[in-house]
């Protein structure tokens, strides 16, 4: 996994329940440094989820994501050792990935 | 020229694959839904229209936002078939803030945190078929979050 996201996928019931919890400033473009000059927009704009593979969620996010955005959707069907994925891609191009294995509660 | 031709489907075959990861998004980055200013605008460019509320989707946020940089919002669609969760803050600077396309296996459900500037309705628009349903909660905030 990598450094720049922290994940759990956990099944409860009839879900598997994955949190997401990605590094990144969010910068919308509007807000100032301290000698007045315009911080550059820096955020992602697009996020995706597979379960081995299979595309399971596709998002667009705008600036209004908080820093180091937080995430969490429910699966159906996974089991214990399938693996999750969650992959990025912010407006500098830049690009963020993590992976977890599914596990019992 | 036999092997030519093989070298050529490979490299097709190649090109196929290099290009799958962005082919998997449905879409690029919606540049003119994400600059709306104003709500219908932003329903518009994403080509939402007769929008019927819905006591089948449930939005949970704080009633009083301490801190608007960091409001968490969780959509649940009770309804059959969510393919999205698009989520709008009127009175932010730029009113949509994310959409989220569901494929088979995940709920029509999302937790997440967003900014908000002031005091607003949060909008959930979930897309099932042709149809569109949405709910809204208003959210207090005390202190802007948007810088």
């Amino acid at each position: 996994m990598s450094e720049n996201m922290r994940m759990r996928a956990q099944i409860k019931g009839e879900i598997t329940e994955v949190k997401v919890l990605m590094t990144h400033p969010m910068e919308t473009g509007r807000r100032k440094n301290d000698v007045g000059d315009l911080i550059p927009a820096n955020f992602i704009q697009l996020v995706s989820a597979t379960l081995n593979g299979k595309p399971l969620i596709e998002a667009q996010w705008g600036t209004a994501i908080s820093k180091n955005p937080y995430l969490t959707f429910h699966l159906r069907g996974a089991k214990v050792g399938d693996v999750v994925r969650v992959n990025w891609t912010d407006n500098q191009g830049k690009t963020g990935a993590g992976e977890i294995a599914v596990s019992a509660a | 020229m036999m092997q030519r031709r093989k070298f050529i489907k490979a490299l097709f075959a190649a090109s196929a694959l290099a290009l799958m990861p962005i082919k998997a998004f449905a879409a690029m980055w919606n540049t003119p839904a994400f600059q709306a200013i104003k709500l219908q605008e932003a329903l518009t460019t994403l080509q939402i229209s007769n929008v019927s509320l819905s006591n089948n989707i449930q939005i949970i946020a704080p009633d009083k936002a301490e801190n608007g940089a960091v409001v968490q919002i969780e959509v649940t669609s009770h309804i059959p078939n969510t393919e999205s969760i698009a989520i709008f803050v009127e009175n932010n600077p730029t009113v949509l803030i994310a959409n989220f396309m569901f494929s088979e296996g995940a709920d029509g459900f999302v937790v997440t945190r967003i900014k908000m500037a002031e005091t607003s309705d949060v909008l959930a628009v979930i897309k099932s078929g042709n149809r569109y349903f949405s709910a809204k909660k208003r959210v207090e905030v005390l202190e802007n979050g948007c810088g």
